[in-house]
């Protein structure tokens, strides 16, 4: 037998025999902090370098919470050339695009210039990180595409940047956030939604942002695990607003993504709104179906981090409810929640479910198949 | 059971700790304050890398308002989902009844015993004046 010295070592995962898959959540980061200026006007260097960023959060930098691992991600995602995790191609696909098979992989950046109280700031940076994500990643790697990531409180700047790129084969979405200065389907975000429409890509919305409103509706939580479960919350918020103020009904070929803050909860959500809906109707005569019935048909839902009930039925029920072709599989690599794609999904689960679950879905929804 | 010879004691010293692959197998050896223990460098819950996470203390709580923070340096935390593991023992704190860590016992031989063997140590000069630290597989 023999014992060999390495300097790394191997991934577990890498050692399984791999089917392809698409990862719908994956957050390319930069490796300093000037690598977006070649995308910025120089104006905009001088003013960050001055003023920074000002979110709509308090007078502080950073995540709301602190993270429970550095840079919230996996602490054996460091490119071995330096920079934060994420931020290498090369160790991208290394480390977890070949060994994992990941045949479709859409980007959705964070820390860019959405949630920034300064509107044109706000918009530079948004249209900078859709030029990087060319550059850096998508133009690169075939197998990645980006997210037209948009200034998302300034409606008509972020719907002229989605008709900047329309028909740009770079990005297969639109990308929001699940927090801002107010309700996702209140109409200073119905630009959005309209150019989203007009150019034919879906909206996604990723849990975190910055609105300037506590992470729950009940105040400031003391605990980071309580902003990860809160994520949920906040995405409730957001879809109960999108259906409930008509935008389904205004753009009926719209289509979203709920990305990473659950899926478990979308029945009991579905189901309540439709028994209110019932009792209350006459407010709210601009939709002409139960609410539930816009959720099924315009709703597609990622699934890390991965609901994990004891019971494995309790798991198929649920997704028997929400159906087997509205689910996208993503890792949230580099994130530190990671989850690992041999991992996920009990046995008992058909190939066609499987195949759906793992890719045919994603191939569907972003005009991939 | 095979013991594994990995090095030579002074090559692992308090504080550090050594990553090999023992055939299939993916192996981490801490030495921590003059203790060695084995890993499998696989977390049993989603299969990271365990063994890269950091070592921390376990902070425990008898009664509300009481905290505890011992075993320093005796809790292996995975570096992708923060599971906590101990590293005498593999077992998770969270849900230990079906996650355990796989521990190896690890042990130092006088070069005098791992000359004359059961051990193997293909890939290492064994001299007779050292101490080796083994490993059980």
């Amino acid at each position: 037998m023999n014992v060999q010295f390495r300097d790394r070592p191997e991934q577990a995962s890498s050692v399984h025999a791999k089917t392809a898959i698409a990862d719908c959540d994956i957050h390319p980061a930069r490796a300093t902090k000037t690598e977006l200026y070649p995308y910025l006007a120089k104006r905009w260097h001088a003013h960050l370098e001055t003023y920074d960023k000002h979110p709509y959060q308090g007078m502080m930098e950073g995540p709301p919470y602190p993270k429970a691992q550095p840079n919230a991600s996996r602490r054996d995602a460091y490119p071995p050339e330096g920079g934060p995790q994420g931020s290498s191609l090369s160790f991208m696909q290394a480390q977890h695009l070949d060994p994992n098979n990941v045949v479709l992989g859409v980007l959705n950046p964070l820390a860019t210039g959405q949630g920034i109280r300064n509107h044109d700031l706000s918009a530079a940076i948004c249209s900078a990180i859709n030029d990087w994500q060319i550059e850096k990643w998508t133009g690169k790697d075939s197998r990645l595409k980006g997210s037209v990531v948009v200034a998302n409180e300034d409606g008509p700047a972020a719907a002229a940047e989605i008709r900047k790129r329309a028909g740009d084969k770079n990005f297969v979405q639109v990308l929001l956030l699940s927090r801002n200065v107010e309700p996702l389907g209140q109409r200073r975000y119905w630009p959005i939604y309209e150019a989203a429409e007009e150019v034919g890509l879906p909206v996604g919305v990723h849990a975190f942002g910055f609105g300037g409103n506590p992470i729950t509706a009940s105040g400031w939580p003391s605990y980071y695990i309580e902003e990860m479960v809160g994520h949920s919350q906040c995405q409730q918020t957001a879809l109960a607003s999108i259906v409930l103020e008509g935008v389904f009904e205004r753009h009926p070929r719209l289509k979203m993504v709920m990305i990473e803050a659950g899926f478990g909860w979308a029945p009991s959500l579905s189901w309540r709104l439709d028994k209110s809906w019932q009792r209350l109707r006459s407010e709210v005569p601009h939709l002409k179906r139960p609410p539930s019935e816009y959720i099924r048909d315009h709703i597609f839902w990622t699934t890390q981090p991965m609901e994990d009930p004891e019971r494995r039925d309790h798991l198929f029920e649920l997704i028997d409810w929400i159906g087997w072709d509205k689910l996208l599989f993503a890792t949230d690599y580099p994130h530190w929640d990671y989850d690992d794609p041999s991992r996920v999904l009990p046995a008992g689960v058909s190939d066609a479910n499987r195949e759906a679950f793992y890719l045919n879905n994603a191939r569907k929804l972003y005009g991939l198949a | 059971m095979v013991r594994h010879v990995i090095a030579p004691v002074d090559e692992l010293p308090p504080g550090t700790r050594k990553f090999l692959t023992i055939g299939e197998r993916p192996i981490a050896v801490f030495n921590i304050k003059g203790e060695f223990f084995g890993l499998l460098n696989r977390c049993p819950h989603q299969g990271a890398a365990l063994c890269e996470g950091p070592l921390i203390g376990l902070a425990q709580s008898s009664d509300p308002g009481e905290i505890e923070y011992t075993r320093q340096g005796e809790i292996i935390r995975c570096p992708w989902h923060g599971w906590e593991f101990d590293i005498r023992t593999g077992q998770s704190y969270c849900d230990p009844k079906r996650f355990r860590a796989k521990a190896y016992p690890v042990n130092v031989e006088p070069g005098s015993a791992v000359v004359k063997g059961p051990y193997v140590a293909e890939t290492l000069a064994v001299s007779v004046q050292s101490d080796y630290v083994v490993v059980d597989l």
